[in-house]
């Protein structure tokens, strides 16, 4: 199967440049007391591998390749959804003076 | 060309533009998650991406082996989603630890299925999966280590001499194989299998002699090293979402890699190559202090702190370690409500990651907006009536400043000898998480109140209410 758009040659730098740009930028100004829940943010991001995970297996054709596959698939849906889940975690608590009805709440 | 939605560039098509809309939604969740305001809803735009792309990769034309597929995928999920729901806010960094390995080794997976199936790649393309394979077997790898490390699961580092030496050798075989491999020279199963048993053997011998201090760093490199390898394995499988996401990170995380190291005041090579971390022996490079340390009793730490007009509380990891956030917090709020100006001063390396003591703070209900850093506070210790100092230690160390022959001269620190009175909340007598004498505790504005976190915050409470 032949993709429809080829990222190959100059146009892969180019996206590469621009991506590691954004990626600078957007992180650039964050206070220290962000570190770790965006440590943990961006951790869940690269869980995007799912996606190629599921491809490779999805076309896998020997066993090895398929076995390789499922734990490549295994541990990629991990890192997404175990990623979330602690990033919200952690950010679900912060807030500030006035976000609180009680102080203190529990 | 035929476009109908049910055709194969139909459905190729929907598949891009669902990966633009993906890379659109991480890099706006990311830019939100970047402030304490919008950062609640910047993970659930970058969820909400994660989602899009992957139910509309089940498109993908000749997509098959649902039967291995479905199962991994919801194993792989609800293992996760069950452990990141219990783990403990002190064990964050090494889950963040062991799900970014895990991510390194699915690229690495990728890598593995192209490269032992070894039909109709370019030279380009098996290099790229050479790489992104190497360090996405050693992110994997060295994360491991590192989850096994602060979980305490590995108790010691291992140092030999020539250790460096060793894992030169190492890593220059596994270049080799793998420049054998990517050239198509020797592509074949033994030596694929062999490169990538070099890089996972690379990535734990990297990992085992650094030390516990010096981990949060090494688990931001390797976050920034997996998403370089999902990014590279993202050239090889053609897709672009991989391509974004992971170069977005991996350039983040370079810098988050570099901002903690500054905040440490290590550079990474020191961090990689020297295993400072947890010598323990480095006490003895110190300057002598003198003086004496002072005792102090809870009911009179209860009445200064009461009538002061401001008081800083220095958390660290050992108010974390004794679980007594929620006390000191609890505290703060009697003194706020007796009028009270209360900050709380976080060093940028507070906890075991940067950060990290936020996030414990948070747990315990206090606001961020009492939350101050290093460069914000500094300036108001001298204003200050009682610096509280709870759990911390190398990082309020006054020689940090003064004296040359310390091994952490340099590193930024939290002025707070410079307040009117400093309390030091601390279990005996011994030396930090380092092993360097702590200046402070000598000084004469300081004065020591021995006992566990919890049960000191305990007797605080009662005696502010008693004044």
């Amino acid at each position: 199967m032949t993709p429809i758009v080829a990222i190959t040659g100059i146009v892969a730098l180019y996206i590469f440049m621009l991506a590691a740009f954004a990626g600078y930028e957007v992180i650039a100004k964050v206070p220290v007391i962000l570190h770790t829940p965006l440590m943990s943010g961006s951790n869940f991001v690269h869980g995007i591998v799912l996606v190629g995970a599921m491809v490779a297996l999805g076309g896998a054709h020997t066993t090895l390749e398929k076995i390789i596959g499922a734990v490549g698939v295994f541990m990629a849906a991990g890192n997404a959804a175990g990623g979330y889940v602690v990033t919200e975690r952690m950010l679900e608590m912060f807030k500030s003076s006035g976000a609180r009805k009680k102080p203190g709440g529990h | 060309m035929e476009t109908s939605l049910m055709g194969a560039d139909g459905r190729q098509w929907l598949i891009q533009i669902s990966y633009l809309v993906t890379a659109f939604l991480f890099i706006m969740g990311l830019k939100r998650m970047s402030s304490p305001v919008t950062a609640r809803s910047g993970i659930v735009w970058a969820g909400a991406g994660m989602l899009v792309a992957t139910l509309f990769t089940f498109l993908y034309p000749g997509l098959g082996n649902f039967e291995w597929l479905l199962p991994a995928i919801i194993a792989g999920t609800a293992l996760a989603w069950w452990s990141g729901q219990r783990v403990a806010m002190t064990n964050m960094p090494q889950m963040i630890a062991l799900y970014n390995g895990f991510g390194g080794g699915a690229a690495a997976a990728i890598a593995a299925v192209e490269l032992y199936r070894g039909e109709h790649m370019t030279a380009t393309m098996s290099t790229l999966a050479v790489v992104g394979a190497l360090i996405g077997a050693i992110s994997f790898s060295g994360s491991l280590v590192a989850f096994g490390k602060l979980q305490g699961l590995i108790k010691r580092s291992f140092r030999f001499n020539g250790q460096n030496i060793v894992n030169l050798l190492v890593i220059a075989a596994t270049v080799t194989v793998g420049v054998f491999i990517a050239s198509g020279w020797h592509a074949d199963m033994f030596h694929v299998t062999l490169f990538f048993l070099l890089a996972l053997l690379f990535g734990v011998l990297m990992t085992l002699p650094i030390g516990g201090a010096d981990m949060p760093v090494v688990i931001s490199m390797y976050n920034a090293f997996t998403g370089l390898a999902v990014a590279f394995e993202g050239f090889v499988m053609q897709n672009a979402a991989m391509i974004i996401a992971g170069t977005v990170v991996g350039s983040a995380g370079t810098l988050l890699t570099q901002l903690m190291a500054r905040a440490m005041n290590r550079s990474l090579g020191n961090v990689l190559f020297s295993g400072f971390g947890d010598t323990g022996g480095a006490a003895a490079a110190g300057g002598t202090v003198s003086g004496s340390m002072k005792p102090i009793e809870a009911a009179d730490v209860g009445v200064m702190m009461a009538f002061a007009q401001k008081v800083i509380v220095v958390p660290g990891y050992g108010m974390a370690v004794a679980q007594a956030q929620h006390k000191v917090w609890e505290l703060c709020q009697l003194l706020i409500e007796r009028g009270v100006m209360v900050r709380f001063a976080i060093h940028p390396v507070a906890g075991r990651m940067p950060g990290h003591m936020n996030v414990l703070l948070a747990e315990a209900g206090v606001p961020y907006d009492l939350i101050a850093d290093l460069d914000e506070i500094n300036a108001e210790f001298e204003t200050a009536d009682v610096a509280l100092i709870i759990g911390a230690n190398d990082v309020v160390n006054p020689v940090a400043r003064n004296d040359k022959s310390s091994p952490i001269y340099g590193m930024p620190i939290l002025n707070a000898d410079k307040a009117k009175n400093v309390i030091v909340i601390k279990r005996g007598q011994g030396a930090g998480f380092s092993g360097i004498e702590n200046a402070l505790f000598y000084l004469d504005n300081t004065r020591m109140l021995y006992g566990d976190g919890q049960a000191a915050a305990s007797q605080l409470i009662q005696a502010v209410k008693a004044a």
